[in-house]
């Protein structure tokens, strides 16, 4: 089962300049381990050194953050659409 | 935590002159926004707010929301979303631990110091790819970058 997943600008060097690409699972989770898989430059961007998604990556399944639904254990089907979207940070 | 690189960017004419005005008008709190063009070729400067909840005179935070309207206006402008700029009060023009915490990879970070409300030194910044730190750019087309000499200030 495949899942339209939306890359944000600075990520698409790792996936071949595609700003959508496909991957696989029937979490977010699952689905974020098999778009690491296959493009193996965003996990470092993606994750921290402690294997959790950095606070300034935002995942949304179609317009809702998983951060209010069950987070990587959201369930997603083909139908939906998963986008990586970034907060930009920073200060002195 | 900081070298320097090959890398340029160049700023249209007009660019300069609208982040160091944005940053002199948020004065003493930060100002952000997104850098718009195309092939190291910087547009457009657009102003976002500045949306963090952690104190504005040391943070900036773009939400996504606002990240996704500074990609849709670069597709409107027939541009792609390069980078993003912010302000530094009272501090030089040099990324911190918090940038480089938070940064992007490919995303050019201009930074601008604003000394007293008056807008001074301005750099750009690309994050290495293991992350370990910045390298310091090129940046051309900087319209005043010779008459506000920055004092040497230690943050």
């Amino acid at each position: 089962m495949a899942t339209k997943i939306l890359i944000p600008t600075p990520l698409r060097p790792y996936t071949d300049k595609q700003d959508a690409v496909e991957a696989s699972g029937a979490t977010i989770g699952e689905l974020l381990a098999d778009l690491t898989a296959k493009y193996s430059g965003l996990k470092a961007h993606l994750y921290n050194e402690q294997g959790k998604l950095r606070s300034f990556v935002n995942i949304y399944i179609n317009d809702e953050d998983i951060r209010y639904l069950q987070k990587d254990q959201t369930p997603v089907s083909a139908s939906d659409t998963v986008s990586i979207i970034p907060s930009v940070a920073g200060g002195v | 935590m900081t070298t320097t690189t090959s890398r340029a960017c160049v700023l249209d004419p007009g660019v300069s002159t609208a982040i160091r005005r944005h940053g002199e008008e948020t004065f003493p709190h930060e100002c952000c926004g997104a850098l718009i063009g195309r092939d190291d070729r910087i547009t457009s400067a657009v102003a976002l707010p500045n949306t963090t909840e952690e104190g504005p005179r040391r943070r900036f935070l773009v939400r996504p929301s606002d990240y996704r309207l500074a990609e849709q206006k670069a597709s409107e402008l027939g541009g792609e979303l390069l980078g993003f700029y912010h302000s530094h009060p009272d501090h030089p023009a040099k990324p911190s631990q918090f940038d480089l915490d938070h940064a992007w990879p490919n995303f050019a970070y201009v930074i601008v110091s604003v000394m007293s409300a008056v807008a001074r030194d301005m750099t750009v910044w690309y994050l290495k790819e293991d992350r370990s730190r910045f390298d310091e750019g090129t940046l051309n087309g900087d319209e005043d970058s010779d008459s506000h000499p920055a004092p040497a200030v230690h943050g």
